[in-house]
């Protein structure tokens, strides 16, 4: 593993002048590459290099202003056949900077590559669509640059004249782009920002010849509240109540991963019963996650009492959670180095009480859902996606198991101790909407199996690290005597510096793989925080999912592929 | 006639009318706390007691909102489309028996001016997505035309057994006719007629022409005050008509030992239109090519064997 490794580093030095840029904390490989080799590097890493490297896991920048100067592109790349990272980074002037598009090599990096014109203004050449995706087309400037305010209190007042308002609105028409000689019987049809079948704001724009879809256009953005802007001014610990509301149906499952990668960063090391603690609050995040996919998608389907059975059982589990954490869907419970406090009296009988009514209610589910002749009928062969495909657009989670790949980052590259629990991988070999339920519904079962295990061998001691330099002062003390008193005045108020470095951290949320990759200056703040969520990837590949079914199909697959707009746009 | 004998036939109409408009009016409420007590939930519970006053408080609501007709609609159509579907649905009872001495026409072709009316009635909501001149609308509009082609065909099938059976298409003959109940006689025969019943009001889990997750509210996503009080209005009296037909002509109408008439059909209605609710509640929704599947692939010929089984045992029956 670790020879593969020298000679690929070696190979790309050799042969496309990569130069190692690795800095400390960080476990992933990463190499610069001159801005014209970019495009053949990464050809060469995906169809060539030992081992392959599939996927295009994230592609984003930095903005160096405040550093070396210029900018700097960042391209992850996931080997699912070798279970290894590589970043690929290319150095750009800060003025005009031009990208070629990759496009060509994976067709995922489609989105991701006007991400970056958006919010960094770089243009990327040759890109079929380059056009704002997160903010609107009428924005000013590129969010994630420096020089862009941070917040809306930094900018004037907002204006918006008669005539500029109809000149916006104009831009929200859904474009007729029906070809010329089409047939006449196709139309164009606009779903959304509001729609009941959409589960959020997200508008599609649907290209119809009579109730078969010809082509989908996404457009998202609706719910951009720059996340990872709001990053740069928080400190390090203040950011942890925002992760929460990426994915928003999966609380303590987004604060993991940022902690991971945090944690790394500085070399922290999270006490036993802190990591089961954060292990068994994960997977029942991940079962509520799960319960509202399956609300949502039977209703998607005409199901009317499902959802209320889901959402009954979820209030039975955010009893549970309530206990613990104090919070119900955005509990802000895990801290850098551990949790916010030891579990409560009762904690033990709450779950368990949770966990006693659960296998009757999944099978409940499934003679409601997956059993269902008409609901099997309607979501049987629909939505067919491939391992390649999928690997190809960056699709992970439930709906890359669906296809027949037991890729799952709790068992590949276990983390928090996920070693020791036993549980299974549920896969399925369809790749349709039908298999992608029946993915989900079997991981609530071993959800199950792993919160069971975790409460019967939750360990004792400490829940929090008491790593000095990177410890709060405990707040008991804090009325004994003056020093702890200062000390956390000043780490709560200001913040505690961490080293700099760079540190990407995956996680398997309920979606798919969650990444944060944390880069720190060596201030109280992130200099840069990219949030790789999985839904994003996962409406991309809407499209190509849908093209060739019926208007009715759309909304299955939409629903199937589990996707929350808060994750997508962040 | 004379003046006393029209006045007398005028306030039997509006009694009529009166009554259906309350029978419908609970009904909506009646599913409501069905669908809820199944789906583990209260259901409307504030408005009177027991919330039974929810309904008049939505209909209320619904009459003194503004009447709108966005601008890009074909007026009239649009206006006249939403008064079709409760009025000919309102139509159909006319004939309907409920004792065996209580209704308001027995006439001798009464089965057909009932079918008549049901396909008058897709005019409704078929010119209801036309007229509101949008895209959702018109999804609804043309999928309500297609199904209910589709449907009424094996539903006139279905009920031409009867028919059979009973020598008449009076629907009071056809109660009379009915010592064993044409359930028994006619299993089939019911099973289609059920199943296009529920798709000719549109319900879950054929409930195409809305299909709110993926049309919006389909043909009438454009209409808002009391005009869609009259498209809801017509659903409701649509699930009743179905289910006060399926009474008389397969479970024997007012026969049944110990009670009135009258109180029979009410409980074998009533039985139906849970039945209904309990659908809706329970079942996810076809796909649109699925749906036309049924219909013609499954239910048509299914139909069609069953009338002539019953013409020709018929036939020995009646030489025997």
């Amino acid at each position: 593993m670790t020879d593969g490794k020298m000679t690929l580093s070696t190979q790309l030095e050799t042969r496309f002048n990569a130069t190692p840029c690795e800095l400390s904390h960080d476990r992933v490989k990463t190499l610069s590459v001159p801005l014209e080799r970019v495009t053949e590097t990464l050809e060469f890493l995906k169809y060539e290099a030992t081992p392959h490297f599939e996927m295009l896991f994230d592609l984003s920048a930095i903005d160096e202003t405040e550093r070396n100067g210029g900018l700097t592109v960042f391209y992850q790349l996931l080997s699912l056949s070798g279970n290894a990272d590589l970043r690929i980074k290319v150095n750009l002037p800060a003025k005009n900077p031009v990208l070629p598009s990759i496009c060509s090599v994976w067709r995922a990096a489609n989105w991701y590559e006007r991400e970056l014109y958006d919010m960094f203004g770089i243009h990327v050449d040759n890109h079929p669509n380059l056009v704002r995706i997160l903010m609107p087309e009428y924005w000013e400037g590129h969010p994630l640059r420096k020089e862009h305010p941070n917040r809306a209190t930094d900018m004037p007042p907002y204006q918006l004249p008669e005539a500029h308002y109809r000149e916006i609105m104009e831009s929200y028409r859904a474009e007729d782009y029906r070809e010329p000689m089409d047939d006449t019987e196709e139309l164009t049809l606009n779903i959304g920002p509001t729609h009941p079948g959409t589960h959020g704001l997200l508008r599609l724009v649907v290209r119809l010849k009579g109730e078969e879809i010809r082509d989908v256009r996404p457009d998202i953005g609706f719910h951009h509240r720059g996340a990872e802007k709001m990053a740069e001014r928080q400190t390090f610990h203040s950011y942890i109540p925002y992760t929460d509301r990426i994915d928003y149906l999966s609380g303590v499952q987004n604060e993991l991963p940022y902690l991971l990668a945090v944690e790394q960063l500085a070399g922290i090391t999270v006490p036993e019963r802190a990591q089961v603690i954060r292990v068994m609050l994960c997977e029942l995040f991940r079962i509520s996650s799960h319960l509202v996919w399956l609300a949502s998608y039977s209703h998607d389907l005409g199901a009317l009492a499902p959802p209320f059975y889901a959402f009954r059982d979820r209030e039975y589990l955010f009893d549970a959670v309530e206990l613990i954490t104090g919070g119900r869907m955005h509990p802000a419970f895990f801290r850098i180095g551990g949790v916010a406090m030891d579990l409560p009296e009762g904690w033990h009988e709450a779950i368990q009480a949770f966990l006693k009514r659960m296998p009757a209610a999944i099978d409940e589910y499934q003679a409601l859902l997956t059993h269902n002749p008409i609901m099997r009928g309607r979501t049987r062969g629909i939505g067919i996606l491939s391992v390649t495909e999928a690997i190809d657009w960056g699709v992970s989670g439930p709906n890359l198991r669906a296809c027949g790949l037991a890729w799952d980052l709790r068992k590949c590259r276990p983390y928090s101790g996920y070693e020791q629990y036993d549980f299974e991988i549920p896969t399925a070999i369809e790749g349709d909407s039908l298999a992608r339920a029946e993915v989900r519904l079997e991981e609530i079962r071993q959800s199950l199996r792993i919160v069971e295990q975790a409460i019967q061998n939750m360990p004792n001691g400490a829940v929090l690290s008491d790593q000095a330099r990177y410890a709060f002062a405990r707040k008991e003390a804090t009325l004994q005597d003056i020093e702890t008193l200062i000390h956390h005045f000043i780490t709560v108020g200001q913040g505690m510096t961490f080293p700099s470095g760079e540190s990407l951290f995956i996680t398997e949320a309920p979606k798919g793989m969650n990444g944060y990759f944390v880069v720190s200056n060596g201030t109280e703040h992130p200099y840069r925080l990219r949030i790789r969520t999985p839904s994003f990837p996962h409406m991309q590949a809407l499209a190509p999912l849908a093209t060739g079914h019926l208007l009715a199909d759309l909304i299955a697959i939409l629903g199937s592929i589990d996707y929350i707009l808060a994750d997508i746009d962040r | 006639m004379n003046l006393i004998q029209w006045l007398l036939t005028l306030s039997g109409l509006a009694l009529v009318l009166l009554v259906l408009f309350s029978i419908a009016a609970l009904m909506v409420y009646g599913e409501r706390r069905i669908i809820a007590l199944l789906q583990d939930r209260l259901g409307p519970n504030r408005a009177g007691p027991f919330g039974i006053l929810q309904p008049a408080a939505d209909f209320l609501k619904l009459v003194t909102k503004e009447h709108f007709v966005p601008p890009f609609a074909d007026r009239k159509i649009y206006i006249i489309a939403s008064i079709i579907v409760p009025f000919t649905a309102l139509l159909s009872f006319v004939v309907v028996p409920v004792s065996y001495n209580w209704w308001l026409a027995d006439i001798n072709i009464a089965l057909l001016f009932i079918m008549a009316l049901s396909s008058l009635r897709v005019y409704g909501i078929m010119l209801g997505g036309w007229a509101s001149n949008s895209k959702y609308p018109l999804f609804g509009g043309l999928r309500s035309a297609a199904q209910m082609i589709s449907y009424e065909l094996p539903m006139g099938l279905a009920l031409m057994g009867v028919v059979i059976l009973s020598g008449s298409f009076s629907l009071v003959d056809i109660v009379s006719a009915q010592e064993i109940p044409f359930i028994i006689l006619q299993p089939i025969g019911f099973i289609i007629f059920l199943i296009c019943g529920i798709a000719e009001t549109n319900r879950l889990p054929f409930d195409l022409p809305e299909a709110e997750n993926e049309l919006a509210s389909g043909y009438n996503t454009e209409y808002g005050d009391i005009k869609f009080a009259f498209f809801f209005l017509g659903e409701y009296i649509g699930v009743l008509l179905i289910a006060a037909l399926a009474t008389v002509l397969f479970l024997g109408g007012w026969h049944g030992p110990w009670f009135p008439g009258a109180v029979w059909f009410t409980i074998k209605t009533l039985a139906l239109i849970f039945l209904f609710f309990w659908l809706r509640t329970s079942l996810p929704r076809l796909r649109y090519d699925q749906l036309m599947h049924i219909g013609w692939k499954f239910l048509l010929p299914a139909a069609l064997v069953n009338l002539m089984v019953t013409a020709v045992l018929g036939l020995f029956w009646m030489e025997g």
